[in-house]
This record gives C-alpha cells, sequence and structure tokens, in this order.
C-alpha cells in the first residue's frame, strides 16, 4: 500500500490538467510456468490523476486481462447409434486463451453497450467467430459453450474479482491467473470510466513463460521434432534399462 | 506436488502420475503383461488430452520392454528373422495407423476412435482372460490337467513367399507374421499400447510358434515398433510429453521389481481374475462415457501448439 500511496502524492504534485487520467501499475510483468506451476495471483493497481476537485456523478474502473488468442474449434456432441460423438462444428478465429475481467460494480450497470463494442471489454466481444460455413442452426450456441467451459476452468472470468476503488481515486484488484494457462504476452488493460463511457485507456503487458527447462523441451518438440522424438526415445531406454540395471545390482 | 507438463500444457499432480506408472507396472510385473493398455485410459480418467495419453503411453512401452527384450536376446530366446518379418510388418502399420489417426484428428473424431478401441479391445482381452482364469481356477480345483492343443497348419501359412523360421521350427509364408504385425502396428499408433496382448496370442494360436520363443520374440517387434510410432507420433503431431513419460516410468519400473517378487509368491489364478476384473472395469467406465449423456455436450480443439 505503501507504494500506492507515494504514487498518489507524485500525482497530486504534477501540474494540473483538464481531464482525468489512469495511472497502473502491476505486482509482478512476468509470470514463469516452473515444473511445479500452480497458477499465480496477479495484483494490478493504479491512481486515478486529475486536477482539482473530483466531478460530480459515479467514476467506474474496469480491468481486463487477456492471454493471447487462439484459432479453435468447438464441437458439439449428439447421440448416433447410441453413442455420443462430436456432429456438428463451429470455427473460431480468435479466442483468447484466457480472458479476466474485474470491475467495479457488474458490467451492465457501468458499461453502454456502444463503449462495450468500441473497446470490446466483455468477454463475448473478446471472441471473434469465423462465418458459420456448415449449417449449423444455433451458432451463437457454440460461443456460449466456449465461454461456460473457459469459465468453468477459471479462464474466463467475468464479475469474479472486484476493483476495490477508494476515494474515487486509487484502486487495485487481484487477477487469478490458473495453472492451466498457456505461455505469450497478456495484454492487461484499465479502463477509466464516467456515465457509461470511457474516458481513458491504459495497456501494460504480463509475460507468461516457460521456465527455461519447460520452454527447451516445447521448442524442441516443435522446433526439431525428430531430435525430440529421439530423446523421448532416450530417456525411456535409460529409465527402462537403467532401472532394471541398477535392481539386479541391488539384488546380487 | 503438482508437475507442469510441457506439452500437454497443464497441471497433473507428480504422485497421481507415479501412482499410474506405479500400479500399471505393479500389474505388469505380477502378470508379465506390457501394461501400454491400462496407462493410456488411466492417463485419460486424470484429463491428459487423449493424443498425448496415447502417444506418451507408447513411449513409456518402450522402456517398459527394454530390458526384456535385451534379457531375451542374451538368452537367445528370440526369433530373430521371425521378429524382423513383424517389425516390417508393425513398421508398415504403424504408418497406416498415424495416418488414420492425424486424419481423425482433422475431423474431430480421435477421442471416439481411441476410446471405441479401448472399448471393444479391453473388452475382448477381459472376458476372455476371466473366462480363461475361470477356467483354469476350475481346473485346478478338480485335478485335471490342461491339455495343450498342437500346432495345426492352417490354409494361410501355405501362401507363397515361404520361408524358414528355425527357431521356431516353422516353414510357412511370410504373409501371415507380415499381417499380425501391420495389425499390431495399427493397435500401436492408435491405442498408445506395445500390442504384446494381441501379438502374444496371435503368435501362439494362429502362427504356431513354440511358446518358449514367443514372448522374447514379441517383445523384439513390441520395443522397436513403439520406438517407430513414439517417432512419427513426435514428428506429426507434437504430442509425445517426455516429462509425462519419465514420471511414468520411473512409477512403472519401480512398481514392475516389486510385482515381480509380489507375484512369485502369491496364487497366480485368484489374481489373474481380479486383473480381468479390473480391465473390465476399465473398459466398462470408457463404454459409460460413451453411452452416458455427457454433462457437457460441447467441447474445444485449439488448433495446433500455443
Amino acid at each position: 500500500m505503501g507504494r500506492l500511496w507515494a504514487l498518489l502524492l507524485l500525482l497530486c504534485a504534477t501540474p494540473a490538467s483538464a481531464q482525468e487520467e489512469v495511472v497502473a501499475g502491476l505486482s509482478q510483468n512476468s509470470v514463469a510456468l516452473t515444473v511445479n506451476f500452480e497458477g499465480s495471483e496477479i495484483l494490478i493497481f493504479g491512481a486515478v490523476r486529475r486536477d482539482g476537485v473530483i466531478p460530480d456523478g459515479p467514476l467506474d474502473v474496469i480491468v481486463t486481462v487477456e492471454g493471447p488468442p487462439q484459432e479453435a474449434t468447438i464441437w458439439r456432441k449428439a447421440r448416433r447409434a447410441g453413442i455420443w460423438m462430436n456432429t456438428e462444428s463451429q470455427e473460431v478465429r480468435a479466442a483468447p486463451s484466457f480472458y479476466a475481467v474485474a470491475s467495479t460494480a457488474p458490467l451492465a450497470q457501468i458499461l453502454s453497450p456502444e463503449a462495450d463494442l468500441d473497446y470490446r471489454i466483455s468477454t463475448r466481444l473478446a471472441i471473434f467467430e469465423a462465418r458459420s460455413s456448415v449449417e449449423v442452426s444455433d451458432p451463437a450456441a457454440f460461443t456460449e459453450a466456449l465461454i461456460r467451459i473457459r469459465q468453468n476452468d477459471g479462464l474466463y472470468q467475468e464479475g469474479q474479482s472486484p476493483v476495490a476503488l477508494e476515494r474515487d481515486t486509487l484502486f487495485t484488484t487481484r487477477i487469478t491467473l490458473p495453472k492451466n494457462i498457456v505461455e505469450g504476452s497478456y495484454a492487461a488493460r484499465i479502463f477509466l470510466l464516467r456515465e457509461g463511457t470511457v474516458i481513458d485507456e491504459r495497456e501494460t503487458f504480463i509475460e507468461v513463460r516457460k521456465a527455461v527447462l519447460e520452454r527447451w523441451l516445447y521448442s524442441l518438440a516443435y522446433d526439431q521434432p525428430a531430435l525430440y522424438g529421439l530423446l523421448s526415445l532416450f530417456v525411456a531406454a535409460f529409465f527402462g534399462w537403467g532401472a532394471s540395471a541398477l535392481f539386479r545390482l541391488i539384488r546380487s | 506436488m503438482q508437475i507442469y507438463l510441457p506439452i500437454a500444457e497443464t497441471s497433473v499432480n507428480a504422485f497421481t502420475l507415479l501412482g499410474v506408472g506405479g500400479g500399471v507396472g505393479l500389474l505388469s510385473g505380477m502378470f508379465g503383461v506390457g501394461g501400454g493398455f491400462l496407462i493410456t485410459p488411466l492417463l485419460f480418467f486424470i484429463g491428459v488430452p487423449p493424443p498425448v495419453a496415447v502417444a506418451t503411453g507408447v513411449n513409456q512401452v518402450v522402456a517398459s520392454s527394454i530390458s526384456g527384450v535385451l534379457a531375451h536376446l542374451k538368452r537367445k530366446t528370440v526369433d530373430l528373422p521371425m521378429g524382423w518379418v513383424l517389425l516390417a510388418g508393425g513398421l508398415v502399420g504403424s504408418v497406416i495407423g498415424i495416418w488414420f489417426f492425424n486424419l481423425m484428428s482433422r475431423l474431430g473424431q480421435i477421442d471416439l476412435i481411441v476410446q471405441l478401441s479401448y472399448v471393444i479391445f479391453l473388452g475382448i482381452i477381459g472376458a476372455m482372460m476371466f473366462n480363461e482364469s475361470l477356467r483354469a481356477l476350475m481346473r485346478t480345483r478338480s485335478g485335471t490337467a490342461p491339455r495343450r492343443k498342437r500346432h495345426t497348419h492352417l490354409w494361410v501359412h501355405n501362401l507363397p513367399l515361404k520361408m524358414k523360421f528355425r527357431a521356431s521350427g516353422l516353414y510357412i509364408s511370410v504373409f501371415p507374421p507380415l499381417l499380425v504385425g501391420v495389425g499390431v502396428g495399427i493397435l500401436a499408433a492408435i491405442m498408445g499400447v506395445g500390442g504384446g496382448f494381441i501379438l502374444v496370442p496371435a503368435m501362439i494360436y494362429l502362427l504356431g510358434m513354440p511358446t518358449k520363443v514367443v514372448i522374447g520374440t514379441s517383445l523384439f517387434q513390441v520395443t522397436f515398433v513403439a520406438a517407430f510410432t513414439t517417432m512419427m507420433h513426435a514428428i506429426t503431431n507434437q504430442t509425445v510429453d517426455v516429462m509425462l513419460a519419465v514420471f511414468l516410468i520411473i512409477g512403472g519400473v519401480v512398481g514392475a521389481q516389486i510385482g515381480t517378487r509380489v507375484g512369485l509368491k502369491l496364487g497366480a489364478e485368484q489374481l489373474r481374475i481380479l486383473l480381468a476384473l479390473l480391465v473390465l472395469a476399465v473398459c466398462g467406465k470408457i463404454a459409460f462415457d460413451l453411452l452416458w449423456p455427457p454433462a457437457e455436450v460441447y467441447s474445444i480443439s485449439v488448433a495446433g501448439g500455443a
């Protein structure tokens, strides 16, 4: 908290400007996916910088954290010959691998639909569907399912973590990155809103990287698959043969 | 303790993995089965994506069979010409299996195909083992010794391209062993198993090989086909998770050592019935998942890699 107050003091000392601006920071800019990674919590904090008195009307803050987008196919199962199998699918051009929205109040109360469309803040608008190529009766159900499944996995979060706003000036929120996140650059966006419209926006990044060994194995698997295959075989042969040789040694 | 799997891109409890490896190793040591047919479905149950479970399962087969094949080679209980013929068929089968696997992945049906294969094969194997061990149990009670049927020449053995397999004492066409090899190779690629559970009965009953060379020769074929299939999965799908494999292998080798000793002390027939029931239970669980209306009818597949 001391850091926040220092930030506030600094802001008060700066010369006056006409509008309100948002300044933000992160508790950490990088997350390492180590062997024993169990998820991580990011503290996002900041302050509203303004001159003179606080204008009237409610002030709101929305924080979004967005993981690298992925192409995906959503499948729907149906019963065929007694067996549940994938029968229909819908392509998604880009869906964030992780998406969290935190806000001072429920989005519907503080964000106008127009602003949501402009800034693509709600989870639904962060997903870009491909035009349905096959005849699917209800394409919207597929996107809803994508959101529902990822919400259950903790990958999409909306309205779960509140943004605490103190004296219309200082705000903090915590975003939980679950253990099943992918690596990449995660964009944290902070929106300042008055009466449904966005008056200022900031963007900053969190780098999620696999730790050295995991990074190395992953790139080897994709860049040098033959070498990676040989490595897997060597590991298997070494442990398989080595362990039984060791046990023979112990027994004799 | 959670372990982050770099290829599966998720965290799994390390002790669960060691437990799966160890438990299956224990069973394979006790009964002399490879255990691949249990490892892969158990990995599905703990949330490893089926393609990764299959590819890593087949990598684990290499580890669990390599010391066996070395021991048999030393004891000269491998029919090498037969092994090479089976292996040639196995490589062809593996290529076919991988092609089919990748085709089904693109069509979104690979999970279904893998699960269906498991239901069918585990069902057959489990039922056969259960039946066999029940009869053996009854035989030991009634005290009559089992009668082994002698090898009979089937028409398939008289196809062209006959070859002499000295160690097996056979002079038969190469087509039956080639085809058996192809079948086992396909299973290895699709199911992530060694295929010993199909290969051993096929060698005894179909090819008529003497039991003293069956285990060594099947291990020889299984090891190399599994190694080749691992390479194919690694190159075409990038689904072999070496971190996952290490934990399964460590659990597996320790379990197998304990299992071998336990197996020597305990009454085999009752245990064999338990194994049969376990196989049927795994089969039943997968079948149930296919037949029961799923809690979530939608699923997401993310396009290759992150």
